[in-house]
């Protein structure tokens, strides 16, 4: 029957994109780019697409574990502008830059435990609560900031302020290291240990996660804290690489973290989902960004097809689910 | 009307569902259709109800070969299927949804509740049923859901209905209820396909049974003419011996006792103990609280007052983490809802409650969880391809065995079995009783809640008695019978 060999090609293609779909999809938008303009695949270009994509892939990191959740973090983006806006005053008033960073990423994670408390104890619906907390955190960063980017001397001139985004060791920008090294994190705590388990568990049927003894609100404070801390060390690459903290730093970020983690084959519905798709995700948005900057496609053009590129991801999606 | 189902085949890609099946039925019979889970009984009815299309086969609606391309197509010729699965819609009105895209109009196009309010009541007074239908229908219970299941069917103008396990989680008065309106349906003309489980219900409602295995139709009796040995023989392809095993226990010392636990407006004083190696079954009708015990015990809901000992220490419960700390286990009456997580494989749910104690170096140890896995699924004879199928994938009854591995492998010494063996087809009941029978053995204590009274006689030690949230008794099995445990659940005085 028609229908019996429908449902088998959808099978096979629904199993065949989660596992493999992302991967091929980096591989052929590559080809593609490098057929277009042979200037793509020259190594300056591609170490500099690794530095533009490492701090969306941060980003996105944590929100991997938020969107298995079944859940979402849209005040990454604020988050990002004020743990960066702190520490940029932090390293004006003359504290070292390896405190200021720190400092910078520990605020970032008590913002995103804020959100976690009012999603976990507070029953607030993800998106409200992130929207909501997404215009607080933007709002404090301009009355903290002035509405004016905080920069000078001791941030421009401080190497080790500055090395953090802007370095390079071994002939690699040090954000990609960066990058690599949560990237390593993010897949051991999600794949190899129980908090990645209980994860996926909360996100598959959370009462039945609860009955087996699973603490969810516990669960799902760690989770945003975690957001929240990759969104900050994210801010501190962006606030060292342009050696100023930018009021409006990181406006609509959360959007590209979420396209990567769609595009990387996790389910919005939660408990399905990579972290190496993240990751594959993610490079799929810069390779985007930056082959059509290559291109010379207006940035009109270019909002257009990445926002028709999520789309297709998120139609295979539902084709996957319902096969 | 009469219908006559012959030589239907079906696959889904290379998996043979149904190979050759006869099922007919005609207008005033009850024909009861039997047969393990993934028999192919649900495959056959979604087949005549137009769900899916047959490979091969013919359908007969009078003597004309007939084809529904849609289950509303087979509505409109007046066949009804009441699913066991119901897909309501939990926060819309009872009344909103018994209408859902069947809603009355009046003639300025506006739905009209009153009249649609009118036929609802018709329907459900028949069943005795009185609810508000204003209310969310996810504040019914499962079987107040099934009770309207049943009446959405009786207000359409069936002239067949097609009952898939209508008893599952009713209440042996809700049953006797819906039995009467069986007969009176049978009286006026209706035919009813009949699935269920239980075979006593079969011989009190059917004039016909057909048992079905492996895909194909094994025999078509007159009820009078069978006993439950052939059938259970057909269902199963050899003898089953008693349908309940014998028990044996030996009592140890007390593992849980209870005192006066109480949840204001739910249940009240209740205390209970019960002893290594014994079988409590918790009885009552429906909404006596039963569940609601077990739940609070277990640190799902929060006790008001009341004490919790455990293997002679007091403990406090405030979640289910804690619980599990304390060695006890909760087989949920829902497993679909809080029993297990269907995307994820099977290996995923068992170990879940266990793997924090799998943990080396901050990580999982992948080898030995995934051992611990297999020799659980063996234990418990899960069937099923390999540990990473997904859950959702399993019969009834290998769901429930992945639940109980579960809590067996988290090492509980209380094991509370909220209806173990709902849906669940008589091999497998038969499996999860030997299971049982094991764990006492070993000294598990078993609290086992049942709205099957059959089983509870059947296969128990003692018998604690609710009625409205209070412990009305607890009576030795040995002396109970049918009556005496139905009277104290009535809150009569034994």
């Amino acid at each position: 029957m028609d229908n019996q060999t429908e449902t088998k090609r959808h099978f096979s293609f629904g199993d065949f994109y989660s596992k493999l779909g992302p991967l091929v999809a980096l591989i052929v938008l590559i080809v593609l780019v490098s057929i277009l303009n042979f200037s793509f695949l020259d190594p300056l270009n591609l170490l500099n697409l690794l530095r533009q994509v490492s701090i969306n892939a941060l980003i996105a990191f944590g929100m991997e574990f938020v969107i298995l959740t079944g859940g979402i973090d849209l005040s990454v983006g604020s988050i990002l502008a004020l743990s960066g806006a702190f520490t940029a005053q932090l390293v004006l008033m003359g504290v070292p830059s390896f405190i200021a960073f720190l400092i910078g990423m520990v605020t970032g994670g008590i913002f995103g435990a804020l959100n976690g408390v009012l999603i976990a104890y507070g029953k607030a619906a993800p998106f409200i609560a992130t929207l909501a907390t997404q215009t607080i955190f933007r709002g404090a960063t301009y009355v903290f900031t002035k509405g004016n980017p905080i920069t000078g001397a001791k941030m421009s001139n401080n190497f080790g302020f500055q090395f953090f985004g802007q370095g390079y060791l071994f002939g690699i920008p040090f954000p990609v290291y960066i990058m690599v090294l949560f990237y390593i994190l993010a897949f051991i705590l999600l794949h190899r240990t129980t908090f990645g388990r209980k994860t996926y568990a909360l996100g598959g049927n959370p009462r039945a996660a609860f009955v087996a003894g699973v603490k969810n609100n516990k669960m799902i404070i760690w989770i945003y804290t975690l957001a929240g801390f990759l969104s900050a060390v994210a801010g501190m690459i962006l606030t060292s690489r342009l050696a100023s903290a930018q009021p409006d730093a990181g406006v609509a970020y959360e959007m590209d973290a979420i396209a990567a983690v769609v595009l990387g084959g996790t389910s919005l519905a939660g408990g399905k989902g990579k972290m190496f798709g993240t990751l594959i995700g993610a490079l799929i948005i810069g390779v985007l960004n930056n082959g059509m900057n290559l291109l010379g496609i207006s940035s009109f053009y270019q909002q257009i097809v990445k926002g028709i590129v999520i789309l297709v991801a998120v139609l295979l999606d539902r084709k996957q689910a319902k096969a | 009307m009469e219908i006559d189902m012959q030589h239907i085949s079906k696959a889904f890609g290379p998996n043979v569902v149904l190979k050759d099946v006869n099922f007919s039925v005609k207008g005033g019979e009850v024909h009861a259709l039997m047969g393990e889970n993934g028999a192919g009984k649900s495959t056959m009815m979604n087949i005549l109800t137009g769900l899916l299309e047959p490979n091969g086969g013919s359908i007969k609606v009078d003597g004309k070969e007939t084809h529904f391309a849609s289950a509303l197509e087979a509505e409109q010729h007046g066949i009804s299927f009441i699913h066991q699965e119901m897909n309501n819609f939990g926060e819309m009105p009872i009344l909103d949804n018994m209408f859902l895209n069947k809603e009355i109009k009046t003639r300025f196009g506006f739905i009209d509740n009153a009249k649609m309010k009118a036929i609802a009541q018709k329907s459900l007074a028949k069943l005795d049923v009185k609810l508000d239908l204003n209310q969310p229908i996810g504040n019914l219970s499962v079987g107040q859901q099934q009770m309207i299941e049943i009446a959405k069917s009786l207000m359409t103008d069936a002239k067949i209905i097609i009952m898939d396990e209508p008893t599952a989680a009713l209440t042996e008065n809700e049953i006797g209820k819906l039995f009467d309106v069986i007969k009176s349906l049978k009286a006026q003309g209706v035919g009813i396909i009949y699935i269920s489980h239980r075979m006593e219900e079969l011989f009190e409602i059917s004039d016909r049974v057909t048992v079905m295995r492996d895909g194909l139709t094994i025999n078509t009796y007159n009820t009078k003419e069978t006993n439950v040995k052939q059938i259970v023989h057909d269902m199963v392809g050899r003898d089953m011996g008693d349908f309940y095993p014998d028990r044996h226990p030996k009592f140890g010392k007390v593992m849980l006792e209870t005192n006066k636990l109480t949840r204001e407006g739910v249940f009240k004083d209740i205390s209970f103990s019960v002893r290594s190696g014994e079988i409590l079954a918790f009885s009552g009708l429906m909404g006596a609280g039963r569940t609601e015990v077990m739940r609070a015990i277990f640190g799902i809901d929060k006790l008001d007052s009341g004490t919790i000992t455990v293997n002679g220490k007091q403990v406090k419960i405030s979640n289910p983490s804690d619980a599990i700390k304390d060695n006890i286990g909760f087989l949920t009456e829902d497993r679909k809802s809080e029993g297990l997580i269907l995307d994820d494989s099977i290996a995923d749910n068992i170990d879940l409650p266990s793997i924090e104690g799998f943990v080396k170096h901050g990580m999982i140890d992948r080898k030995a969880d995934r051992d611990f896995v297999n020799l659980l699924m063996k234990r418990l004879t899960v069937k099923a391809n390999s540990a990473e199928d997904e859950a959702g994938s399993l019969s009834g009854g290998n769901q429930q065995k992945v639940v109980l591995a579960k809590w067996v492998g988290s090492g509980s010494q209380v094991l509370i079995l909220d209806e173990p063996t709902r849906g669940v087809d008589v091999g497998a009941k038969r499996e999860i009783y030997d299971l049982m029978n094991e764990l006492t053995d070993r000294g598990t204590a078993i609290i086992m809640v049942s709205s099957d009274l059959d089983e509870v006689l059947g296969f128990s030690d003692n018998i604690a008695v609710l009625y409205e949230g209070k412990l009305m008794g607890v009576v030795p099995t040995a002396t109970a019978t049918q009556e005496s445990v139905m009277t104290l659940a009535t809150g009569g005085e034994n």
